[in-house]
């Protein structure tokens, strides 16, 4: 099924140029016996009968994110970015915080793959403008457009109420103050819901903090070192044969630990 | 335009737990069988990889493998009066896609209901008299005993290699296992699985307090083990990557791991993957199935004729078959006829969260399984006169999971952000647990499913339509049931803890659980049933289904091994009466 999801994944943040029609997922090549059925069938579904239709290593691995530049962001987004997720998550005497860890990076990476569009989500209208709030997401914006509006609404915000200045430059506790408010919703910004765009930050924050680094986020698993998760070590059967004991080992990621040499 | 292909003797729609357990069993019954599924093919080699399954971002968070809601979602709304609105992005549920169904990302844990959960009805009025019955409810007793089931919970459990201990075996109590169970005629095929340091509190808290704690059943291996198909399982290693992932470890049971590798090797077995069934067809009197159309992946259409049509994809979608298909009577909450969408039931969440001192709690060391639980105030095993309500649910103890983006909770209050929250992320994670209610909820004309007015899918055919919310019964039942767990996080000497009463009214962004029940249920009246007590279409009888929407209402537990034991219990009757004489099982 993988080649699309691959090639999204990559993409920058362009629309997918080609929509699969009705599964939003890609296709998965054909094994030769496979194809023979097919032609006996005359269908041209994905036929399997008599052997397992696997080929070794197809499953796709991630492409490892690269930091450096932006793909989404521009400059200036990226500075706001970089500065509001440095007060979501600070570094301090516990350790690294979100924009020494990359979040930017994670969230920029992020907003140019499938999820920056919605496109695995159904997004057909009418979108209502009134919904339950046990409804859920029913916004037509997708995550790259509440950024792109959003940003853009904060940048209006500060500029008209703190001398023209922007968010980057305020001080810690006018910062912490406008987060506050923006996460209430009780700061309103012209045309965008302030409390829309304090949640994307602060949820792609926490994914960035905590998932694996290969997304880019997570440096030398800052994330992971904080609270004590090991990661993917997939074996944990001593720590269940040894009770309330504490955890020494150091986490591992997918591309291995900080001491392979990944990053 | 749609082209015919040649014909089958079954065409299954779906390759998760009860197509895949169909399609072998018919396949060795000398039947030629096509499933339609309509994701990909997935096995444990190539997609559950140890490279990239341990992936919380892409499995967990962004929902890699499960069902896309482009591809097919529905609308809710809490009641009737509201306008219904499509579920944009997974929550309360997430539905499985792709050969495995969601049998290849569940949890595992696999109970038996209780005896008294397929009468309940007469039980309750027989016991405290019809004042306890809720209002608005349509609590109907289930067509089969425990009994008569029985041998086919044992089939699936030791296909599975269910891990667990006993507690009733031949009408005799096991010590160590859970002694309100119905009797079962041999222990489970493997020995549960160890349990962590938090359960070992919960275990000794409860059973001081006069409760029955027992590890719980669970198809997360505690050996290895070779089941009745000879399909090998391997250890369950406690990776913590467990529910919405795939097991690298061919450690979980699923179709994947105990059906495929045999079905396979069927000669007269053919799966079609990427392949949507959009309805099945009906003869011209509407009184058979002729079989089915699905889409391709090219979106081309096929229509496959098949003797004997199999809905096996997954409980909601089985529901929107049947109305898409005009196959019985669509409910109608209006006037209470009709029986297609009628019976929509779910599940309750409620309980405790408890915070210790100087522990090692060590939540990533977990599986999906993994847990200690008790059924005493389950079903009808406590007096429910005292308290007004039907139901109620079994309670654990368990770490399914410690993966940091979804699970790091901190103590109400917390700011969400900055140097505080910080500290408190760190402080909390390893001193944390959470005793827990899963509870039973009742089916009522209020709840149910017809298929929307205005949503429509890729293909233009209506989206279906949910309207469900936890009624008085329900929101009763599960906050005191949150009390109860409160007492025992106490017990196991929590230094405070909180208490999480049932999040009303319904609400879909959470996840809560993916046991959606009813919308087909099984009964002995047609006017209250879609399906006769061998899982047969009331209307048309060369269709059977098989699933969770055929239970009457939801019991107090995780609904698979009811689901597995249903769908072999529906295929002896196939194999034994069906085959031989086509036609109804049941008369009318
Ligand atoms: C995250 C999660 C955790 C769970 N944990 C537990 C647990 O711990 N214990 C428990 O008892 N249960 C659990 N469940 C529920 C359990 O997975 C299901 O009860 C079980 O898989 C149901 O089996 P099924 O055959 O009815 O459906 P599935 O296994 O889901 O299979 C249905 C198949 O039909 C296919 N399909 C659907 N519509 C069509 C169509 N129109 N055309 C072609 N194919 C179609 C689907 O793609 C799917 O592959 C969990 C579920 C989830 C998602
Ligand atoms: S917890 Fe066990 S069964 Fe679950 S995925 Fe990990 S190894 Fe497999």
């Amino acid at each position: 099924m993988h080649t699309d999801d691959r090639s999204a994944m990559r993409a920058k943040f362009a629309p997918p140029t080609e929509t699969p029609r009705h599964s939003g997922m890609s296709r998965r090549s054909l094994l030769a016996t496979a194809a023979l059925l097919i032609t006996t069938t005359g269908a041209t579904a994905k036929v399997v009968t008599k052997v397992l239709p696997w080929r070794p290593n197809e499953a796709y691995p991630v492409t490892p994110v690269v930091p450096g530049g932006w793909l989404f962001f521009t400059a200036d987004e990226a500075a706001v970015v970089d500065a509001i997720i440095d007060r979501l998550i600070p570094a301090d005497e516990l350790g690294p915080g979100a924009k020494d860890s990359g979040v930017t990076t994670f969230i920029d990476r992020q907003l140019t793959g499938p999820y920056g569009g919605h496109d695995w989500l159904y997004m057909k209208g009418p979108f209502a403008t009134n919904p339950l709030p046990t409804q859920g997401l029913q916004s037509p914006l997708t995550p790259r457009q509440q950024y792109r509006q959003g940003l853009a609404a904060l940048a209006a915000y500060c500029k008209a109420n703190f001398g023209g200045r922007s968010f980057v430059d305020l001080s810690g506790e006018d910062k912490d103050k406008l987060l506050a408010g923006m996460e209430k919703g009780d700061i309103k910004f012209e045309g965008f819901s302030s409390r829309m765009l304090f949640n994307a930050v602060h949820t792609n924050t926490m994914e960035g903090f905590f998932a694996d680094p290969i997304y880019g986020g997570n440096k030398d698993m800052a994330g992971w070192k904080l609270i004590g998760f090991p990661g993917v070590r997939y074996d944990f059967r001593d720590v269940i044969d040894n009770p309330n004991k504490p955890y020494t080992l150091p986490p591992v990621s997918l591309q291995g630990q900080p001491a392979w040499g990944v990053r | 335009m749609v082209r015919r292909l040649p014909r089958k003797d079954v065409a299954i729609v779906g390759l998760g737990w009860t197509g895949s357990i169909m399609a072998l069993e018919l396949c060795r019954s000398g039947l030629d069988v096509v499933a339609i599924e309509r994701g990909p093919w997935r096995d444990t080699a190539t997609d559950f990889n140890i490279g990239t399954a341990p992936d919380e971002l892409r499995y967990a968070v962004r929902h890699d493998i499960f069902l896309r809601t482009r591809q097919e979602t529905l609308t809710m709304r809490n009641n009737s009066s509201q306008t219904a609105l499509p579920i944009r992005r997974w929550g309360s549920f997430l539905p499985g896609n792709g050969v495995g169904g969601a049998g290849s990302h569940w949890n595992g844990q696999t109970w038996r209901f209780l005896p008294d959960d397929f009468r309940l009805r007469s039980k309750m009025i027989e016991r405290y008299g019809e004042g306890i019955m809720p209002e608005g409810n349509q609590i109907q007793d289930w067509p089969m005993s425990y009994d008569e089931l029985e041998p086919f919970y044992d089939k699936f459990e030791y296909v599975l290699g269910i891990s667990g201990k006993a507690g009733n075996i031949k009408g005799q109590t096991q010590a160590g296992g859970n002694p309100f169970e119905g009797s079962r005629e041999r222990d489970y095929p493997t020995p549960p699985m160890k349990q962590g340091y938090s359960q070992e509190l919960f275990m000794k808290a409860a059973a001081g307090m006069g409760l029955h704690p027992f590890p719980r059943p669970s198809a997360n291996l505690s050996s290895a083990y070779t089941n009745p198909y000879g399909c090998s399982m391997a250890p369950c290693t406690y990776c913590g990557f467990c529910e919405r992932f795939g097991c690298s470890n061919y450690s979980k049971s699923s179709p994947q791991t105990c059906v495929l590798p045999a079905l396979v090797r069927e000669p007269n077995f053919e799966a079609r993957t990427e392949c949507e069934v959009t309805k099945v067809t009906l003869s011209g009197d509407g009184k058979m199935a002729t079989g089915v159309v699905y889409v391709d992946a090219n979106g081309e259409e096929w229509e496959q004729p098949a003797d004997l049509v199999l809905l096996c994809a997954y409980g909601l979608f089985n529901v929107r078959l049947m109305l898409l298909s005009g196959i019985g009577k669509p409910y109608d909450a209006g006037t209470g006829e009709g029986v297609v969408g009628r019976n929509y039931a779910y599940q309750t969440g409620s309980g405790a969260t408890a915070f210790f001192d100087n522990v090692n709690f060590n939540p990533f060391a977990a599986a999906g399984s993994l847990g200690a639980a008790l059924d005493d105030y389950n079903s009808d095993n406590f007096d429910h006169g005292p308290h007004g309500f039907v139901g109620g649910a079994s309670i654990t103890n368990a770490y399914t999971n410690g993966r940091p983006i979804m699970y790091r909770p901190t103590p109400r209050g917390t700011p969400t952000w900055g140097s505080a929250w910080k500290k408190a992320v760190r402080e909390t994670y390893q001193r944390v647990t959470n005793v827990g209610a899963q509870g039973s909820v009742m089916s009522y004309r209020a709840n149910y499913l017809d298929l929307d007015p205005t949503y429509k899918d890729e293909l233009g055919r209506p989206l279906m339509r949910m309207t469900f919310d936890y009624q008085p019964n329900e929101i009763k039942m599960a906050n005191w049931m949150a009390e109860r767990c409160e007492a025992i996080a106490k017990a196991m000497g929590a230094k405070t803890t909180q208490i999480n009463r049932l999040n009303t009214p319904w609400n879909v962004v959470p996840y809560q659980s993916t046991h959606n029940t009813g919308g087909t249920v099984t009964g002995s009246d047609p006017k209250t049933s879609v399906l006769n007590r061998y899982l047969q279409s009331w209307d048309v009888p060369n269709v059977f289904v098989m699933g969770a929407s055929t239970f009457p209402q939801n019991a107090g537990y995780n609904p698979t091994g009811t689901v597995g034991a249903l769908t072999y219990w529906a295929l002896d009757a196939i194999q034994k009466k069906y085959l031989k004489s086509p036609g109804a099982l049941v008369q009318q």
